[in-house]
């Protein structure tokens, strides 16, 4: 307990953190980089960097084929990444942590390989209004195709789902998954999981959670989220693209059909069947992305040394900064809820102004924030807006780069509004 | 003595050469078949037990297999022999790998280890005995009959 109460207290220090990461060494239109985009990607510091160099030059090869030494070294390197990923999420086993390209293939590996043996009509699928479309789309697909209903739980005005509503869901039939962003990418709300997880399990549901936008910065325990699956991202977590995660209860991998069909998935194959290999090499056909998968190692590293809980106390006073400030703007209106149930991340409009014009005046600024429907266009209906701004923090964000924000803001007011 | 003698010492390339309850047994008490999806290797397993029903009197192998495997598979049998499928069900590994006496890289504990895991199969088809846990990963998709 005296760790935990250790790594709470411990405070990151941004300005140092910065010089880890090569990206902030350019300057954008004659100014210093303020990139306050992390919520769609996060930069890479040279510990990850480094890493993938050094095992590309000194221990690469394909993995788990070769009997000589080098496919050995390459396949520790790729295991050790397995063990350090799931514990970074207090998996029960490293065998139920599986190497997917992202959460966004993660989540269709499941809706394909369990929706597509286990729903049928007569079931619900329970997405939320607050869903990246990622979480949302590949449901709606898969419940069509069995013919069970898909549905969503609504949010109330500050961008909170509103849990009264799941009494009338389950009016709808048998429900069978519900799934949910454990942090949503648009309005940085963090949701009930835990709850939604034992309301799930109470109906035989299964409970898919997608983390993407949690992971970077909010400590996950799957065992404490008693959820069934949890997706993320590796390139939002400061780790490279195209690689990501999958948990799942073993047993529920365990009994799945496979996903991808091919190499390295099987245990036999013969002209009138094959049989699947183990988990989680049941779920990883192919030659995986085996430097990335090292890197995203290095980046669970690299979070872990400077402490979950101080990157996401960092990013919270960033917020309640931003809020103030952005307060400030005049015509300014803010989405999602208080800080305190919200990661570091700031959805706006700007009266008057489309956020394809705010974005554009930051970026003459050198700030780069979001302007879109952040592939959440059943929200952005909700909001009744075609698109938000969103500014979001990382653990390399300064309050400078907040200033140059507000700044920013104040100058398209001026000349646009 | 060199890297090479040290894999493939002796006792190895003798169980390799002449291996010990090679064959089959007709109408055997437990059977299984178990492969090593790495290298395609084979093996099948079979077991005759005792007047009581549940010590090994008799393990016989199949398939084919590198030296490795088809070595310790070979000194399995002598291993097993005379014990209760309980006990051989609950073996540590290391108890053939300790007679099997090499250095074994990840890759190579797997070809080590494919003889028993597929006879811990056998006798968990055949007496309800837990399932290894190298077997865990695929067990729906044996056919546990």
């Amino acid at each position: 307990m005296d760790f935990v109460a250790v790594t709470a207290e411990r405070k990151l220090d941004a300005r140092k953190l910065r010089a880890d990461f090569p990206i902030f060494e350019q300057e954008v239109r004659g100014k210093p980089l303020a990139y306050l985009d992390s919520a769609v990607s996060a930069h890479k510091p040279r510990q990850v960097l480094d890493k993938l160099r050094n095992f590309y030059e000194t221990s690469y090869a394909n993995v788990h084929r070769g009997v000589y030494t080098l496919s050995e070294v390459a396949t520790a390197e790729y295991e050790g990444a397995r063990d350090k990923i799931a514990r970074f999420i207090n998996a029960p086993a490293s065998r139920e942590l599986i190497f997917t390209h992202g959460a966004t293939e993660s989540i269709n590996l499941v809706a394909y390989a369990w929706g597509l043996d286990n729903l049928g009509p007569g079931d619900v699928v329970v997405v939320t209004e607050l869903e990246h479309h990622s979480n949302f789309v590949p449901w709606q697909y898969i419940a069509k195709r069995t013919g069970a209903t898909f549905t969503a739980i609504p949010l109330d005005e500050h961008g909170e789902l509103r849990l009264d509503a799941l009494g009338e869901i389950e009016q709808a039939g048998n429900v069978k998954v519900v799934a949910n962003n454990l942090v949503s990418n648009a309005l940085g709300t963090i949701n009930p999981v835990e709850k939604l997880s034992a309301w799930a399990h109470e109906r035989g549901a299964i409970m898919v959670v997608d983390a993407a936008q949690a992971a970077p910065h909010h400590a996950i325990d799957v065992q404490e989220l008693g959820c069934d699956f949890l997706a993320f991202s590796s390139h939002k977590m400061c780790g490279p693209t195209s690689v990501g995660a999958l948990w799942g209860r073993a047993e529920l991998l365990e009994a799945m059909s496979p996903f991808n069909l091919g190499g390295h998935m099987i245990r036999s194959v013969k002209l009138e069947e094959t049989t699947w290999g183990q988990i989680p090499f049941k779920f990883e056909a192919g030659t995986q992305p085996i430097a990335e998968a090292v890197g995203f190692g290095a980046a669970v590293d690299y979070l872990t040394d400077i402490g979950i809980g101080a990157i996401e106390d960092h990013e919270r006073e960033l917020l309640v900064y931003a809020l103030e400030k952005l307060a400030e703007v005049p015509g300014l209106t803010a989405y999602g809820p208080a800080p305190e149930r919200r990661a570091g991340i700031v959805s706006f409009n700007l009266e008057g102004v489309h956020p394809h014009d705010v974005a554009q005046i930051l970026d003459m600024e050198g700030v780069a924030i979001r302007a879109g429907h952040h592939c959440c266009q059943p929200l952005m209906a909700k909001l009744g807006v075609a698109a938000t701004n969103r500014a979001s923090f990382y653990l390399y964000t300064i309050p400078e780069e907040i200033d140059r924000l507000a700044d920013g803001l104040h100058k398209a007011h001026k000349l646009l509004a | 003595m060199s890297e090479f003698d040290q894999l493939y010492r002796e006792v190895i390339l003798d169980h390799y050469k002449n291996p010990r309850g090679h064959g089959l047994i007709e109408d055997a008490d437990a059977e299984a078949e178990g492969q090593n999806p790495l290298c395609g290797d084979e093996v099948s397993i079979y077991v005759a037990f005792g007047e009581d029903g549940d010590t090994i009197d008799e393990v016989k192998f199949s398939g084919r297999g590198c030296a490795i495997s088809q070595a310790a598979t070979s000194m399995l049998t002598e291993l097993v022999q005379g014990r209760t499928a309980q006990e051989v069900a609950t073996l540590p590994r290391d108890d053939l790998l300790d007679e099997i006496g090499i250095p074994l890289t990840p890759v190579r504990l797997k070809c080590a280890l494919l003889g028993l895991s597929t006879l811990k199969l056998a006798l968990h088809k055949a007496k309800g005995t837990p399932l290894p846990e190298e077997w865990a990963g695929a067990s729906s998709d044996l056919d546990l009959k």
